[in-house]
């Protein structure tokens, strides 16, 4: 039995070691294949900076929007009951489910030159498709719904009892929020922004799209990684993809402390919620 | 139930303002584009539409979008419920760190995985200058496509199945096997029923991921038309033509199929959620 163990856990490590592990290492392998003087050159020459200049403006953009819905949708969502509820769900995690180039292609349908909008923002001298709007609009598309699904999940499980005790002392909607909801929920909310940023950051289908075969002066770095690949500049694009890479371990890193916390923070939770349940009996929601 | 949902909808305040931002908000960024592509896409008419994605190329990238990307959600269902197993019953040295690095796929941008996965399974690389000797082309080929699509839906099967395993008594299947049944027998009657909607719904999140995906297929497929050209890439190919239309009847199909595998993720998992409830 132990062998069979063995062996399986070997076969499953060995898995991640070849389509994870290596594939990682590879980036930044290729990245120093030229020493750390080509690697320094090519994620501080200037077409890198303007890339890593528009990356971070649309992610600046973009999280903030998407955490104010994020927090709004979630509020609307759990804590109400209405019509139409599970639909709205559904189209909020649309943007995850379709292919990324979707993403980039409904703005061009719609703003883009012969789009729907197109003659009128040309009249009026208004550029958003090959240009930093239609890559910010891109990146929030993408980007919609992780706020979202991390909170909902949470908020719904947590009973409302505290809320409505709040809201019977006194307490406007704001403070409610403030001061009984979010304490429960920051763990997740804190995840949910650190994906948000990272899928923000790394968008690579949409932002192509909106960004147009002609390229220059709308790059982000996912896309200057791409362009610098395909010039053959091997370690100019693996240089600059360690940067989104970094990024990403870094992500994985605050997920995982993360979610240490959420555990600890969800049993106090629960623990509590019952004991506010159990001493009133005939609470809201009997 | 009712009346508990009545009480909610009263009692707390900001329903009006916090829903009325959310359907402004879905409105602009997600209803109002997608109503455009479905305009766009509709407005050509039944025949045009039909022959917008019923073209050649079109019709050879759905064949090899869905066949690779059932492949690659088939590799990962098998790997994938391996590998759960592994984090939630077998502790061994490292366990954390191959824990967080499951999620790998999901943080690293789908550009970056791509040339990475070029850069190993490539002609020159660290596997494909292994492979190729052999008549293996781990890259610019159907494999190369299959390991890409594997890569993006490698977390998907193992963070569905793992909470599900970890609420699992392990009692059960030691019920089984001291009823006599085999190690085999008692997994595959005792723990696989239990794990299968979490398995399904890990599995049509990973080839929904297949078939959407872009950024880290194109590098390393080759897109060779009609061979290894996905639809994703059909897509952008007719908007660098201008074929607006063509571009919109093709994502439309896409978006239909993207949107049937939501709808059963949703009922499997509601499935797996009584399951775990029970």
């Amino acid at each position: 039995m132990t062998a069979a163990r063995l062996l399986l856990t070997f076969v499953g490590l060995a898995w991640l070691a070849l389509i994870l592990l290596l594939p990682l290492l590879a980036i930044f392998a290729q990245a120093l294949a030229k020493g750390w003087g080509a690697y320094i050159a090519a994620v501080t020459s200037s077409e890198a900076l303007d890339a890593i200049r528009l990356t971070l403006l649309s992610a600046l953009i973009a999280v903030p929007a998407n955490l104010v819905f994020g927090l709004a949708a979630a509020w609307a969502i759990t804590k109400f009951e209405f019509r139409g509820r599970t639909l709205l769900l559904a189209l909020i995690d649309l943007p995850f489910s379709v292919s990324p180039v979707i993403g980039g292609l409904v703005f061009v349908l719609l703003y883009g030159a012969h789009g729907w909008l197109g003659p009128w923002l040309a009249a009026h001298d208004v550029q958003i498709i090959f240009a930093k709007p239609g890559i910010v609009l891109a990146t929030i598309f993408v980007t919609l719904p992780f706020v979202v699904r991390e909170l909902v999940p949470l908020m719904q499980v947590q009973t409302t009892a505290r809320e409505e005790a709040a809201f019977s002392l006194g307490a406007s909607g704001w403070q409610i929020f403030r001061h009984v909801t979010l304490p429960n929920v920051r763990w997740a909310l804190l995840y949910g922004l650190i994906l948000c940023t990272a899928r923000a950051m790394g968008e690579f289908g949409a932002a192509s799209v909106v960004a147009g075969s002609i390229r220059g002066r709308t790059v982000t770095l996912p896309l200057h990684v791409e362009i610098v690949f395909n010039e053959y500049d091997a370690v100019a694009a693996f240089a600059c993809a360690t940067l989104l890479t970094i990024t990403a371990l870094v992500t994985l890193v605050l997920k995982t402390v993360l979610d240490a916390r959420e555990r600890r923070t969800a049993h106090v939770e629960l623990a509590s919620g019952q004991l506010i349940t159990a001493a009133t009996p005939a609470g809201s929601r009997a | 139930m009712a009346m508990s949902n009545n009480a909610r909808a009263r009692i707390l305040p900001g329903f009006g303002p916090t829903l009325g931002l959310t359907l402004a908000w879905l409105g602009f960024v997600v209803l109002i584009p997608v109503a455009s592509l479905l305009l766009k896409g509709l407005a050509i008419g039944p025949a045009e539409f039909w022959s917008a994605v019923s073209g050649p190329r079109a019709v050879a990238s759905y064949r090899v979008t869905l066949s690779s990307a059932l492949a690659a959600a088939t590799v990962n269902g098998v790997a994938g419920l391996l590998v759960a197993w592994m984090l939630v019953r077998w502790p061994f040295p490292g366990r954390r760190i191959v824990d967080a690095l499951i999620d790998l796929p999901f943080a690293l941008p789908a550009a970056v995985g791509g040339i990475a996965l070029t850069a190993v399974f490539g002609p020159n690389g660290w596997i494909g200058s292994l492979a190729y000797p052999l008549g293996l082309r781990t890259a610019y080929s159907r494999i190369g496509l299959l390991l890409a699509m594997t890569f993006v839906g490698l977390p998907y099967v193992v963070r569905s199945v793992q909470p599900v395993l970890e609420d699992l008594d392990p009692e059960i299947e030691e019920a089984a096997f001291a009823l006599g049944a085999t190690r085999w027998q008692s997994f595959a009657h005792a723990v696989l029923p239990i794990l299968t909607p979490a398995l399904l719904s890990g599995f049509a999140l990973a080839l929904a991921r297949g078939i959407g995906e872009y950024g880290a297929v194109i590098f390393i497929s080759g897109n060779l038309p009609l061979e290894t050209e996905v639809t994703s890439l059909v897509v952008t190919i007719k908007l660098d033509q201008y074929d607006y239309a063509g571009a919109a009847a093709v994502a439309i199909v896409m978006l239909a199929v993207a949107l049937l595998l939501l709808l059963a993720v949703n009922l499997l998992q509601g499935r797996s959620r009584a399951y775990q409830a029970a």
